[in-house]
């Protein structure tokens, strides 16, 4: 019969029990899941059961998150994100939600490019830590980021993204998300990249801040290569402020319309 | 001259540059981007382009907060 053990195909005897299975294929294991369900009685197997078998504190190996990504994903789709090479300028709200979205897909690779460092102010919407208030933020969510899936290639630059170093920082990417604070950047970033390498998409924001509903946030394709995210109009400006969960909707808008792009090279 | 301006036709008595339709339209040259018949404009010829019936004009004003 066939079973699933930590998401991978097996063919196994008829009545297999799961102790002996454990003996067999991973000894070690304090933690077994038959089905979602955590057990710790033996128990006869049935064709087609899913059984997840963990030691605590014994992290995956690269080939085996690529393996659960994969049974997730489909093979290939997920060979499609491992081929994806991502820019993404500024590392705040939306950057570090869209580089945390595209690693935990198993993207191939980020270019991330930000020069500030960590404050506490940036913690009610940027995905850091206490314990990193002070550090550059690019340096941090790498760390972050290799702590959810180390085998996405992380490139990183503490810099402000000028005219002069955009081919230097996003020359090789498919896709550019810009991620970026301030409307004049957003423009300059979009301008410049937009009519210097008109092969490759942009994916901008414009419109994230408040807590205005969250089904104003739209994806709109401006042109054939370039996308925009946000309501348009909500500018962040005193009395309204950027907070997690809207900051969140549009980042989350970005990372989507990113694999759609990777997935069939256009999105809605 | 007649414009199509964000899918919409909008027509001006007055044959404009980008720079002067960014001016009538109130909005902030350092935060758009211009795209005229699938071109998208360099920021610095904003005041030399001129606008011509039948154009076809995209605008993005961005907004701040990221």
């Amino acid at each position: 019969m066939l079973i699933y053990l930590n998401e991978k195909q097996l063919e196994v005897d008829n009545q297999l029990c799961l102790f002996e299975l454990r003996n067999r294929h991973k000894k070690n294991s304090d933690l077994l899941i038959i089905n979602g369900h955590p057990t710790s009685t033996d128990q006869e197997l049935s064709h087609g059961d899913h059984v997840v078998m963990i030691r605590r504190g014994e992290h995956p190996s690269a080939e085996e998150l690529e393996s659960l990504m994969m049974a997730r994903h489909t093979p290939d789709v997920q060979q499609k994100i491992k081929q994806g090479k991502v820019g993404i300028a500024g590392a705040g709200g939306l950057g570090s939600h869209v580089a945390i979205a595209l690693v935990r897909i198993g993207i191939g690779q980020l270019n991330i490019v930000d020069f500030d460092v960590v404050e506490p102010s940036n913690l009610n919407r940027q995905q850091y830590f206490i314990d990193q208030i002070g550090t550059p933020k690019v340096i941090a969510l790498k760390e972050n980021l290799r702590r959810i899936n180390p085998a996405s290639k992380i490139n990183i630059f503490n810099q402000k993204v000028m005219p002069e170093n955009i081919a230097e920082f996003f020359g090789e990417v498919d896709i550019l998300v810009e991620a970026f604070d301030t409307a004049e950047q957003k423009a300059m970033l979009t301008n410049y990249f937009l009519r210097n390498f008109p092969d490759k998409f942009l994916v901008a924001a414009s419109g994230i801040a408040g807590y205005e509903p969250s089904n104003t946030i739209r994806t709109t394709k401006v042109t054939e290569k370039f996308y925009l995210c946000g309501d348009g109009v909500s500018a962040a400006e005193p009395g309204r402020g950027l907070m997690a969960p809207r900051v969140g909707i549009a980042a989350h808008h970005q990372a989507n319309t990113v694999l759609q792009l990777l997935l069939n090279n256009t999105a809605e | 001259m007649k414009i199509t301006l964000n899918g919409e036709i909008k027509e001006y008595r007055d044959q404009l540059t980008v720079q002067e339709l960014l001016q009538r339209l109130n909005l902030q040259p350092e935060r758009v981007v211009v795209e005229i018949n699938r071109i998208i404009l360099s920021p610095e010829t904003h005041n030399v382009t001129k606008l011509k019936t039948g154009d076809t004009i995209e605008l993005v004003q961005f907004v701040g907060g990221g």
